[in-house]
């Protein structure tokens, strides 16, 4: 039997959040963390949870595991339970909504600051704003995130300025926008971003980078944005 | 765009600039210093006092706690305004990290000024 703890809190009844224990018969299978999470909330019901696509593509369940951001649905019980023990608690650094559920608000507010969309005002072509094979190429490793939140829930600088620092998510987005051929407001976009808070509360420290669930990494793109910052302010 | 009066310069660029040309100002000096004391190991305070009574030798010197003003002052800010704030220790944050920041900037200064009068007392 697997033990499962899982962190609980429903406001409505409890002065504070526990960690709950659960016995789990794996029947020897090598399954998902989600899974394990499905079949207790048949037991239990009022385990509460976010999930949609269960294949790590929609970014939804993005929980603590045994102390590492991922998501539920892509990671196997072989790389997370450590001595027999699963432990799942929400996501750090944002407020619990109840038990693996947090608020999301302040990790979007980030995104929509770096304004996620494509800016060009120039008269829109008959058939699309094409881009050559190179150009679309400095996308790769960018457009894949799902916002999933593993990364600037593991950033301790998102940690203590949610507020102020944009995180490694909303980052990695931004660059996005800043590497894109056919977007023509990069030196708005990097004016924006000049302020002690915004990218330079990044201090390297890769969190970021060692959780991301799709492989990509934020802290290059951090510092891909540094650079551009230099080049046009020199 | 998130504005702030207590950082060092205005900008974040200008402040991880800072950062990074004060630091090898600081590594070049202590390189300087530890090399020279390693080739004089028996240094005597006439040579010592000689040494830095050179306005070159002066120049470097005072760069160099310049470049400690500034690092400080930039490092010291952004500890400061990571866990001294609304959100780790509640309301009363921002007049304790005021308090901090204003007496931080003074002990800055007063080094400066001291390191100011040593250097050109020698
Ligand atoms: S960069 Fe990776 S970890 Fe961060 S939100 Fe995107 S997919 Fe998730
Ligand atoms: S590299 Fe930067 S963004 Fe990534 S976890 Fe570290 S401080 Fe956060
Ligand atoms: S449920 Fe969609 S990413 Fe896991």
């Amino acid at each position: 039997m697997l033990n499962v703890s899982i962190y609980r809190y429903n406001p409505e009844v409890d002065d504070e959040p526990y960690m709950e224990d659960f016995q789990f018969d794996t029947e020897g299978k090598d399954i998902m963390v989600l899974d394990v999470l499905e079949k207790l909330k048949i037991k239990d019901p009022t385990l509460v949870f976010r999930r949609s696509c269960r294949e790590g593509v929609c970014g939804s369940d993005g929980v603590n595991i045994s102390g590492k951001n991922g998501l539920a649905c892509i990671t196997p019980l072989s790389e997370a339970v450590k001595g027999n023990k699963l432990v799942i608690r929400p996501l750090p650094g944002l407020p619990v909504i109840r038990d693996l559920v947090i608020d999301m608000s302040q990790f979007y507010a980030q995104y929509e600051k770096i304004q996620p969309y494509m800016i060009n005002n120039s008269p829109a072509p008959t058939i699309e704003r094409l881009q050559s094979p190179e150009e679309r190429s400095k996308l790769d490793g960018l457009y894949e995130c799902i916002l999933c939140a593993c990364c600037s829930t593991a950033c301790p600088s998102f940690w203590w300025n949610p507020d102020k620092f944009i995180g490694p998510a909303g980052l990695l987005q931004a660059y996005r926008f800043l590497a894109d051929s056919r977007d023509t407001a990069t030196e708005e976009r990097l004016a924006r971003l000049d302020d002690p808070f915004s990218v330079f509360r990044c201090h390297g420290i890769m969190n970021c980078v060692q959780v991301c669930p799709k492989g990509l990494n934020p802290t290059k793109a951090i510092g891909h944005i540094r650079n551009m910052l230099i080049r046009s302010a020199t | 765009m998130v504005t702030t009066v207590t950082s060092f310069g205005r900008s974040g660029l200008s402040d991880w600039l800072v950062q990074r040309v004060s630091a090898v100002v600081m590594t070049a000096y202590l390189i300087f210093i530890v090399g020279y004391l390693l080739l004089n190991s028996d240094v005597s305070y006439q040579q010592w006092a000689g040494l830095h009574s050179g306005l070159p030798m002066r120049m470097f010197s005072l760069l160099t706690m310049l470049s400690v003003a500034a690092h400080a002052w930039i490092g010291m800010w952004s500890v400061l305004t990571d866990y001294i704030t609304v959100r780790t220790i509640g309301p009363k944050a921002k007049a304790i990290r005021i308090f901090f920041q204003l007496g931080m900037i003074a002990m800055i200064l007063v080094y400066l000024l001291w390191a100011v009068d040593i250097l050109w007392g020698i």
